[in-house]
């Protein structure tokens, strides 16, 4: 394979794996094998490039051609015409990768959802094949365990990671350097280093991409933090439902052993260190670190009272430390390039970049990496492309269930640990989901307070009953039975369960309500009082109706109706019979005379 | 096992065969022009020996690409050289034999090889 001129880079996550890329890297291989090229074109499966909405992504170097939205069947012509006759199939390319005024292709940084972003955690993701230790080797892989274990101290490498101000990623945003130089401060024969890869807020996927992207970079971290703190077994702790990613981890274990990187005496030095993965059955609090390491231990997944802290008493009794996988990611090149690169970057108490997984009603779903610091507005209009079919952008949820909504009204605030929570959300782990007008607050709330209802594990009263109550009443408020003094009745609650519950999940279970109620207080009022629900989504609030003088008694409505509930003789206006309505919606939405409303 | 040199020797050996995914600023780019006409004159032999010889000289800084039907297909193959901050140069009428010329005279030490460009055949 001397004569490679072209890569062919296919996205092998989650997403576009999927959406059927391993089918088109099939079809990619059998086509150029046909035309010959097979000696000179070579297919790589790579982790997300990110911008998932358009997937399955397929990028052609060294032209860094951007293909979008591959099908099996466009593979031919992207053979035949790019890569035997260098022509760029234009159609197929992302709307966005061409200038329009000039019809010329722009490079990938120049393409919207790539400007504003910095990729540091996702350096390699889409860059390497991930499942080829040699790749991650040639990106300055494994560079930074190697200075650290021939030309460091321990504690060279706790300031440095403690200069470069990270934080961790998983949400709290506890400083990485503290936290390691606590478990180093622990005397025992016996440490572990844990990496928390649970991601479990509903739609967060940022660790799975590092994962199945880059596994090598959490290896190379791991190690580098054994080293820091004197352990020699860590753990990788990572949720079934991730099988790619479980797989690539796998393999990036075993070649890591073969050449020598983990395992006994790393490099002919004295130092020792092995990684096993675990698997979690997918219980949300086993993201919780106390659980997390019970569950390791192959026990019932329950925090604990803290303290003792992990880093005095953690894994099997040890000190151990847990960090996020987006907080490893970073590592490596913090000790290649220096804590000053990476302080240079983000807001004052909050440095480097941050993924989020952007979700919900924004035109570009996917992964994105900016640095701290850049505002909401940014990442929702310039690199999302705003809410699609012109609707108006009404609020962003972080945070995930623990975290809360971010209003319109804030969407200038820059970005960072500090500011989130003063605006009553929280980082989170990263998950970014958008609502636009059509939202209704209080149906959301409801749905993440749904969601820690289920995942309570049990063990405290607060979060065991407390979200539970808090749970009813919303669904009553959704209902249309809402009753005055409902509202205070959830502050009250939510303030208590802050205050008591054990473990961080049920100290957080609240804030969704604390946060839609902040900012969308009118809307709860409009359930309780008026019996009405702004954004029409509440079924049990709304009703439809036929405008008599609008109707031309086409009686398409009629023949919808889903249950019968429409009547009226031809010609004639029709009437909806609001006792057998379900409120589908089906009669409003293909009428075509707009008689039919919403109220 | 591998020891730390053998590590660097992977990292080098790797780096070469991916470095055209890295955009760089500033990489000399070749373009052969590949559409029919090129092919039928012959500009595949040519692509390759470009490939070939930047391999056997170990300059990783220079890619190959391709490009569609440049204009003048009487004179194909044609090859197209993008030096940073200089003009293009075309060159026509393509062997594989004239590729070590190029690379030597005009990549590595900067003297168009006048006698094979467009502005000579014309």
């Amino acid at each position: 394979m001397d004569l490679i001129r072209s890569h062919v880079m296919v996205c092998g996550g989650t997403g576009c794996s999927s959406s059927g890329s391993m089918d088109i890297i099939k079809e990619f291989e059998a086509q150029i094998a046909s035309h010959g090229l097979d000696k000179e074109v070579k297919v790589v499966r790579t982790g997300c490039f990110g911008l998932c909405q358009a997937g399955p992504v397929v990028i052609i170097y060294p032209e860094g051609s951007f293909y979008s939205r591959v099908t099996v069947s466009d593979v031919e012509r992207i053979v035949e015409e790019h890569l035997l006759k260098g022509r760029v199939v234009k159609d197929l390319l992302y709307y966005e990768s061409i200038e329009k005024e000039t019809d010329t292709l722009k490079s990938l940084d120049e393409v919207d959802f790539y400007k504003k972003q910095k990729r540091v955690a996702l350096k390699n993701c889409g860059m390497i094949d991930p499942e080829n230790i040699d790749e991650y080797l040639a990106f300055d892989g494994y560079k930074a365990l190697e200075k650290v274990i021939t030309s460091m101290t321990p504690q060279e490498v706790i300031d440095e990671i403690s200069k470069s101000g990270l934080r961790g990623r998983g949400g709290a945003g506890f400083p990485t350097g503290r936290k390691w130089a606590f478990a180093a401060a622990s005397k025992s024969d016996k440490k572990y280093v844990c990496c928390n890869a649970d991601e479990g807020d509903p739609g967060a996927f940022m660790d799975r991409s590092v994962l199945e992207g880059d596994p090598h970079v959490v290896l190379e971290a791991m190690a580098i933090a054994g080293y820091a703190i004197g352990a020699d077994q860590g753990y990788i702790y990572c949720r079934a439902e991730y099988p790619i990613a479980v797989k690539r981890v796998q393999i990036a274990i075993d070649q890591a052993k073969e050449y020598g990187i983990l395992g006994k005496n790393i490099f002919g030095t004295d130092f020792s260190f092995d990684i096993e993965v675990r698997l979690g059955a997918g219980a949300f609090v086993c993201g919780e670190e106390t659980a997390l390491m019970v569950s390791i231990e192959g026990n019932r997944g329950e925090p604990r009272p803290r303290p003792p802290f992990p880093a005095v008493k953690g894994l099997f009794g040890q000190p151990t430390i847990l960090n996020n996988v987006e907080t490893y990611a970073n590592i490596p090149q913090i000790i290649n390039k220096g804590a000053d690169w990476f302080a240079s970057m983000g807001t004052e108490k909050s440095k480097g970049t941050k993924v989020f997984a952007l979700g919900g009603k924004i035109t570009n779903t996917g992964l994105v990496e900016v640095p701290m610091g850049t505002t909401l507005r940014e990442i929702i209009y310039d690199i999302g492309g705003g809410c699609p079919n012109g609707k108006k952008f009404k609020a962003a949820q972080t945070g995930g269930p623990s975290g809360g909504c971010i209003p319109a009204s804030q969407l200038d605030v820059k970005i960072d640990y500090d500011n989130l929570i003063a605006i009553g959300s929280m980082m989170g782990s990263g998950g970014m989901i958008v609502m636009d007008e059509d939202n209704c607050m209080v149906d959301i709330a409801r749905f993440f307070l749904e969601f820690t209802v289920d995942e309570s594990c049990g063990k405290c009263a607060p979060c065991r009953i407390g979200t539970r109550r808090m749970l009813e009443i919303l669904n009553r408020i959704v209902e249309g039975k809402g009753e005055d003094g409902d509202i205070e009745k959830l502050e009250l609650l939510a303030e208590n369960i802050k205050a008591s519950a054990l473990c961080g999940l049920g100290q957080t279970a609240p804030n969704p309500v604390l946060s839609t109620l902040q900012y969308f207080r009118d809307e709860y009022e409009a359930h309780i009082y008026e019996k009405r629900c702004p954004a029409g989504q509440c079924k049990a609030l709304l009703s439809y109706k036929i405008d008599p003088a609008k109707c031309k008694g086409c009686t398409l409505c009629a023949r919808k109706c889903p249950v019968g509930a429409i009547s009226g003789k031809v010609k004639e206006p029709h009437v909806i019979d609001t006792s057998k309505c379900i409120k589908c919606g089906v009669c409003m939405e293909n009428c075509k005379f707009d008689a039919i409303s919403r109220s | 096992m591998k020891t730390l040199a053998e590590l660097e020797a992977i990292r080098k050996k790797t780096l070469d065969s991916i470095v055209l995914r890295k955009e760089e600023e500033g990489n000399t780019r070749v373009v052969v022009g590949m559409a029919t006409c090129g092919i039928a004159a012959g500009a595949r032999p040519v692509m390759i020996e470009f490939v070939e010889e930047l391999k056997r000289r170990n300059m990783t800084n220079v890619t190959v690409g391709q490009t569609g039907c440049i204009g003048v297909c009487r004179l194909e193959p044609i090859v197209e050289v993008y030096v940073k901050d200089q003009p293009k140069v075309t060159y026509v009428k393509m062997t594989p034999d004239k590729v070590a010329r190029i690379i030597t005279e005009h990549i590595v030490n900067g003297k168009v090889v006048e006698e094979f460009t467009i502005g000579a055949a014309e």
